[in-house]
């Protein structure tokens, strides 16, 4: 696919790259210039006003950036914008329909499943994406048990989240609490998981 | 970030000729380590040739009864293939060891075998490192080098890889497929990453330019019945301090064939051949695993602050192989 290149300078005299690109977010289509530098995170917030991803560590090491990228969940301060043209990302702040609450997001409400609530957008949309891997059948470590001596056939089914604890804190271990709110967020997405 | 221009390929050939163009040029995959190193100034890539539109997506059996995974195969669905998962569980398994479902999302299998080592030294210009700068010096000998290597080491870099994934890949004696400038090879796993030596800048065998397509795993009917242990300071979202991939053949109690490698101990996926060759042919007790172990290990050479981790291998390996046997605690 050819792309168009326009160069102009920075301060230091360095090239810069601009491209256009199409985004769809929250149900919204986009059309934007960007620096091919520019992060997918800093393409939300800071081009469209989309402050629900927040910037914590800009390493994909805290998960307080996550959204949906084509349906998955993704660290969006590591995918460059440039690279994910023409791509659907769903917010936490399109997690609502119709002026509805999303079911996750009544449940951290209703389980106080946060203190500052900085990071809360992410677990949340997280958590969502998380229901929908368990219901494929996608396994997390604690998915598979230690070995017996035996080789069975592996479980390929759908995973309970429900009644598993461990499975939520595995599937959530990329999405980090400094209030460390945790405690109330397991029965926060299990209520969500049983409905 | 220093400023970048980005080309996305179509096809291999096309890839390896847009790479050509600038030898500071690299191939974007998922990005999840790349991006990272960019921000910190570590990578400094001129151009970013996009290759996820390039290499296969899919995970395919082979004629010979292995099977191939795409080099654009996402982490995610290479962890959840029902294949992978009943043929070759402890490749599952290692997959779902690292990162979290986030980044393995974005990531690729290629990438994956081409991250570099998280080093703190390496991650920080504001330090000498001899894989960043050759020649700087290596800050970690006398630094913080609790994480980082015993066996393989050399003066000049104590780094260790750090994918889980291809430790896994090490032990079922997979083969890397690629696509370069030359023309395209295949390169066994155990041989795509090298020991630091004087050269620690080049992680790997790989030539500027060349492209990993495939990755190939060999039919191997025990593997059915292995697993990956990942020992870190946290449960989950860390990376190894030891891990131990291992399947094990087993026929009338005695060692028939058997696999190990281990991850977080050195510069590259360690297949500990030593200490299978002393298993095959005897019965797997703990004794004589231990005694494997400790052959496999006898030529460690532990820094100031990760001597532990001679221990915690032996006891690693003796655990996950016993734990595959059966044998009951």
């Amino acid at each position: 696919m050819p792309i168009t290149w326009s160069a102009t300078h920075d301060r230091q005299g360095l090239d810069i790259m601009d491209t256009e690109i199409t985004l769809r977010v929250d149900g919204a289509d986009h059309r934007l210039t960007v620096d091919t530098r520019t992060t997918l995170l800093d393409a939300l917030r800071e081009r469209l006003g989309n402050t629900s991803p927040k910037k914590g560590c800009d390493h994909g090491q805290c998960g307080a950036c996550t959204v949906l990228l084509d349906g998955r969940r993704a660290n969006s301060c590591l995918a460059l914008a440039v690279a994910h043209d023409g791509a659907e990302i769903v917010t936490a702040a399109g997690l609502a329909t119709d002026g509805e609450l999303h079911p996750m997001q009544r449940s951290f409400i209703e389980h106080d499943a946060f203190q500052c609530g900085y990071c809360t957008p992410g677990q949340i949309v997280s958590a969502v994406a998380m229901l929908e891997e368990a219901a494929t059948g996608w396994p997390s470590t604690v998915t598979f048990s230690p070995p017996d001596g035996t080789a069975g056939e592996p479980d390929t089914g759908p995973v309970d989240l429900a009644t598993n604890p461990d499975e939520i804190r595995e599937r959530m271990s990329g999405n980090l609490c400094r209030c460390a709110a945790y405690a109330n967020m397991i029965p926060a997405i299990q209520e969500v998981a049983r409905s | 970030m220093r400023p970048f221009r980005y080309e996305r390929a179509t096809d291999p050939a096309g890839a390896v000729a847009l790479l050509a163009r600038s030898p500071q040029a690299a191939y974007l995959g998922g990005g999840t380590n790349l991006v990272d190193l960019m921000k910190l100034d570590v990578a400094r890539p001129d151009l970013l040739v996009d290759v996820r539109g390039v290499t296969s997506r899919a995970i395919e059996e082979l004629p010979d009864g292995g099977v191939r995974i795409g080099a654009g195969v996402s982490n995610s669905d290479l962890a959840a293939d029902p294949l992978i998962r009943r043929r070759y569980p402890v490749v599952a398994q290692a997959v779902l060891a690292g990162a979290s479902t986030q980044l393995r999302n974005l990531a690729t299998v290629g990438g994956n075998l081409l991250q570099r080592t998280r080093c703190v030294y390496f991650q920080d210009v504001s330090t000498a490192c001899n894989k960043r700068e050759p020649g700087s010096g290596c800050s970690a000998i006398e630094g913080h080098n609790r994480d980082l290597a015993i066996l393989g080491t050399s003066p000049d870099c104590i780094a260790t890889h750090p994918s889980d994934l291809a430790v896994a890949l090490a032990a079922m004696d997979a083969t890397v497929q690629t696509v370069g400038p030359d023309g395209s090879r295949a390169i066994p796993l155990t041989e795509l990453h090298r020991l630091p030596g004087s050269e620690p800048q080049h992680d790997n065998v790989l030539t500027h330019g060349e492209l990993i397509t495939a990755v190939d795993l060999p039919p191997l009917p025990f593997a059915a019945r292995s697993y990956y242990r990942k020992i870190r300071d946290r449960a989950s979202y860390a990376f190894a301090l030891v891990s131990v991939a291992a399947a094990i053949d087993l026929a009338d109690g005695q060692v028939r064939d058997v696999r190990i490698a281990l991850g977080g101990v050195a510069h590259k996926p360690w297949r500990a051949t030593r200490a299978e060759d002393l298993l095959r042919g005897g019965p797997a007790t703990e004794e004589r695993l231990r005694r494997a172990a400790e052959a496999e290990l006898a030529d460690a050479q532990p820094q100031s602050d990760n001597a532990f981790k001679i221990p915690l291998a032996r006891n690693a390996i003796v655990r996950t192989v016993l734990d595959l046997t059966g044998t009951a605690r």
